[in-house]
């Protein structure tokens, strides 16, 4: 009886290092909410007891159901037929079952019928349906547009859409994408416009819309006529049904359990969620943290699905008179794919609880305005750790995605010709990697996204603390190497800054990032290393990659690799 | 309004063997094997549930064993038992068949008022598929073995689907009844997220004794009215509570003995293949007849 969640040792030393008590403490009001509901928990430990127990059920779910049926919903996919969008069978299956156990409506308040979860355990169970089944993901993903309208529409709003996700009868779908509109979302067109009624209706087209047929879709719609940018788009809440036609689903390299669909709004009457013309410059930024953080933890998941393949097909398969497992060259990418895994988690973790406590944060202060007290402490907290979310969770979406595609990429490898064909689930999972690092922003955009904050070395003060840390043992050499990089990384945006060139700013910006973000997760293996003696092995691989690397990246910068960049159109001639 | 009783038994999970788990004497060393919820005891409650669902009522999940199968029980509430009973008691130990069911009969004459009872067909440990039977027997009230299917139930009666050789049967029967359960009749459920957070720390009368030995601050008394009042207490019935004779309970009321427990290996030593030709097939045969497979 597999159980993703008891099964994954790294992630149960994650999860017994969580820190949640503030985020936990403002979630459950200071634990008042236990008078009126039985599944309350009564003080933070008990909180952490639900938190594990559920996450026993939602491993449990994933691990013996969901991952069972993942091959024939690959197979089968979702169609489009009569104009109708029908799951597979057993993601169908699967839906009925995570609506059986509650799992649908995590992250929303219990008066909605929700579980009131933390962010972080959310995207935890994120992780491990995606483990199973990396399509599943995209719908169960999705239950936080719901979070959309908790945050942003009025309560007549919440009660009439809320409830409905936490049952299990609702999925959702963001409809943002338009053809002409991809990573340029100002360039959004399907119109949005008023009856004399004051009813609104949508009118238009999107595309490579995820789960599009689902009940409850959330609308960027141009409703300022005339405009032509992002302050003329406001966000709409509205029911699937007649007046929105799903025209086509995409035919896609991987995930074909998750529809993909065409949309064509046929003067479809919906609500506008909060306030007109805040719909990108405000909602979507908003969503795009945990939009980021949801496909992440889907890279993550299907990262770890597969170096658990390889793992396994290395210990079986038997050439030259031995199990491959013991060939070093392949027990070394084995090494390296658990190391990028669990730094991976490590950072990944961190940022989901800098991204909760903001959120939490958030409503806090909404509460105190609301209350008439002062809030100024907490915003001064929150402005800085909304800092720290801009520029990680892109750096989080840009790592894990990647890392999904090289681990898949080498998971296949180990298992040679056998990995190629259909019959060995390392195959779809290499599929199901690739949109990871596209969707919900590409890697590039991801990049654009996180050097402003690489730039302005906004994690310095991290750094200076780690620096002074008095870290024991194995550990203590790695730090004179995070110290090292941290040098290498200030020589390299001292050399770009003073280039004062913007073309040449924007294609060193990646090799910045990753300086950036290897120290930042250097010294969180460095600090996981110190509770637990076994990371560090994974601290010191970690680290010693990373430096070759940042040689590797300082040198491109500086030697004038991209000098060429300003010659593309004779080179590409 | 239908009401339902389940009757549940922990076993040990013979599928997951690690260790030593036969003691030299050839009994089962408990200790060693982790206890599980016998499966088709959990399709037996998922049918109930589904019962409840379509016609409303009440699932009342029960099990006789020791202290520690109240594990089970905080399951059956996990997955949407309304009630659940732990029938315990020192005296019950080594009862065979006979006596399981004298017990678990007079358990549910004291908790009444029930419409259907369900059970697996049989538990792993024993494979015995004995207790439901002799349950209804004693109760002296119809019963369904091997259902598959509840097709409908009304005016008092119950349409059932159950599995023979070959085939299938449609019983139909007048209430109370008795059903035993195959494994493959319904998936059941997962836990409920919600329910696990709000049973978790339920609790039988043995449970919350243990408590009260760990800190003698606690009373038992109030601290079972206290687990009541939250609705976290597992009812709990002891040979005293049911008004049970000594002579039919536990060993003295068992007339099963075990004669011997012999630990099989089953070696498959290599294969021999065998082509289609009827001179092949013919050797087959008369290996299998001069190996006494056969005849």
């Amino acid at each position: 009886m597999p159980n993703f969640f008891k099964d994954n040792k790294d992630l149960q030393f994650i999860f017994n290092n969580l820190d949640l008590r503030e985020v936990v403490d403002i979630a459950e009001d200071s634990f008042t909410q236990a008078k009126e509901f039985n599944y309350a928990p009564t003080d933070y430990e008990d909180a952490i007891e639900n938190y594990r127990k559920v996450l026993e059920v939602v491993g449990d779910i994933a691990g013996n159901f969901i991952a069972e049926r993942a091959s024939d919903v690959d197979e089968e996919g979702a169609v489009l037929k009569d104009g109708k969008v029908h799951y597979a069978k057993g993601t169908q299956e699967n839906l009925k079952q995570l609506a059986q156990a509650d799992l649908l409506g995590m992250i929303f308040p219990r008066k909605y019928g929700g579980l009131n979860f933390p962010f972080t355990l959310y995207v935890m169970s994120t992780e491990l349906i995606a483990t199973a089944d990396a399509s599943l993901m995209n719908i169960f993903g999705l239950q936080d547009i719901g979070d959309t309208i908790m945050k942003f529409g009025s309560e007549e709003q919440r009660q009439e859409f809320l409830p409905g996700f936490c049952r299990g009868e609702y999925t959702g779908a963001m409809a943002l994408t338009e053809p002409d509109a991809g990573s340029d979302l100002q360039a959004v067109k399907l119109h949005a416009y008023q009856d004399e009624k004051g009813q609104w209706y949508l009118k238009g087209v999107k595309r490579f819309i995820t789960n599009g047929n689902g009940n409850i879709l959330l609308v960027l719609a141009r409703s300022e006529p005339g405009t032509k940018d992002g302050r003329g788009l406001s966000m709409f809440a509205c029911y699937g049904g007649d007046k929105i036609k799903v025209r086509r689903i995409e035919n896609k390299l991987g995930i074909h359990g998750s529809p993909t669909c065409e949309l064509q709004f046929n003067d479809a009457p919906a609500q506008l969620v909060g306030q007109r013309k805040f719909g990108l410059i405000k909602y979507v930024f908003d969503l795009m943290y945990r939009a980021r953080m949801g496909v992440s933890a889907q890279a993550l998941g299907i990262a770890q699905a597969a170096y658990g393949e390889a793992l396994k097909y290395a210990k079986a398969r038997e050439q030259f008179g031995k199990s491959i497992y013991n060939i070093p060259v392949v027990a070394n990418m084995l090494i390296d794919m658990r190391v990028i895994i669990e730094a991976n988690r490590a950072l990944f973790y961190n940022v989901a609880q800098i991204v909760d406590l903001k959120e939490k944060l958030d409503e806090k202060i909404n509460k105190l305005k609301a209350e008439g007290k002062p809030f100024s402490e907490e915003n001064i907290r929150l402005k800085k750790i909304v800092k720290e979310a801009n520029l990680l969770t892109p750096v989080v979406k840009f790592i894990l995605t990647e890392s999904a595609n090289k681990i898949t990429y080498d998971a296949l490898q180990i298992h040679g010709g056998t990995g190629y064909m259909k019959e060995f689930k390392v195959e779809r999972l290499a599929r199901d990697a690739r949109i990871t690092n596209i969707y919900e922003g590409t890697s590039q955009l991801q990049i654009v996204a996180a050097i402003g904050g690489v730039v302005n070395d906004i994690l310095a003060e991290k750094f200076d603390d780690w620096e002074k840390k008095n870290y024991k043992g194995g550990v203590a050499p790695l730090v004179n190497h995070l110290i090292e990089i941290r040098e290498i990384f200030k020589d390299a945006l001292k050399y770009v800054l003073e280039r004062k060139d913007p073309v040449f700013q924007e294609v060193a910006a990646k090799d910045l990032v990753e300086l950036y973000s290897c120290l930042y997760i250097g010294y969180i293996l460095l600090d996981q290393a110190e509770i637990e003696p076994n990371k560090v092995f994974v601290a010191n691989r970690y680290v010693l990659t990373s430096l070759a690397n940042a040689r590797k990246n300082a040198e491109s910068i500086k030697d004038g690799l991209f000098g060429d960049i300003l010659h593309a159109e004779k080179i590409l001639a | 309004m239908y009401n339902s009783i389940v009757l549940v038994k922990q076993v040990p999970d013979t599928a997951n063997i690690s260790g030593k788990v036969m003691k030299d004497d050839g009994t089962v060393n408990r200790a060693k094997l982790p206890a599980i919820f016998n499966h088709e005891d959990k399709v037996a409650l998922e049918l109930a549930l589904q019962v409840k669902e379509r016609y409303g009522g009440k699932v009342t999940a029960i099990t006789m064993g020791p202290p520690r199968a109240s594990d089970i029980l905080r399951e059956c509430l996990y997955l949407g038992a309304d009630e659940a009973y732990l029938i315990s008691d020192r005296k019950f130990a080594g009862a065979d068949t006979l006596a399981t069911s004298y017990v678990l009969c007079e358990a549910i004459k004291k908790i009444g008022d029930y419409h259907f009872i369900f059970a697996g067909r049989q538990a792993i440990d024993g494979d015995t598929a004995q207790v439901g039977p002799q349950t209804a027997e004693k109760l002296d009230i119809p019963q369904i073995t091997y259902t598959e299917e509840i097709i409908e139930v009304s005016e008092g009666k119950v349409k059932a689907r159950k599995k023979i050789d070959g085939g299938y049967e449609i019983i139909e029967c007048k209430l109370p009844v008795l059903l035993t359960v195959l494994k493959d009749a319904v998936q059941p459920r997962p836990f409920s997220a919600k329910r696990v957070m709000a049973f978790k720390g339920a609790k039988s009368l043995m449970d919350l004794e243990k408590l009260t030995e760990e800190n003698s601050l606690l009373y038992i008394d109030k601290l079972t009215h206290e687990y009541e009042g939250r609705g976290l207490y597992i009812k709990t019935l002891t040979m005293d509570d049911l008004k049970l004779e000594d002579d039919r309970c536990g060993v003295k009321g068992s007339p099963t003995k075990v004669y011997k427990v012999e630990s099989v290996v089953l070696a498959g030593g290599g294969h021999k293949k065998v082509e289609a030709t009827k001179e092949s097939l013919g050797e087959l045969i008369d290996q299998l007849m001069s190996d006494h497979i056969f005849g």
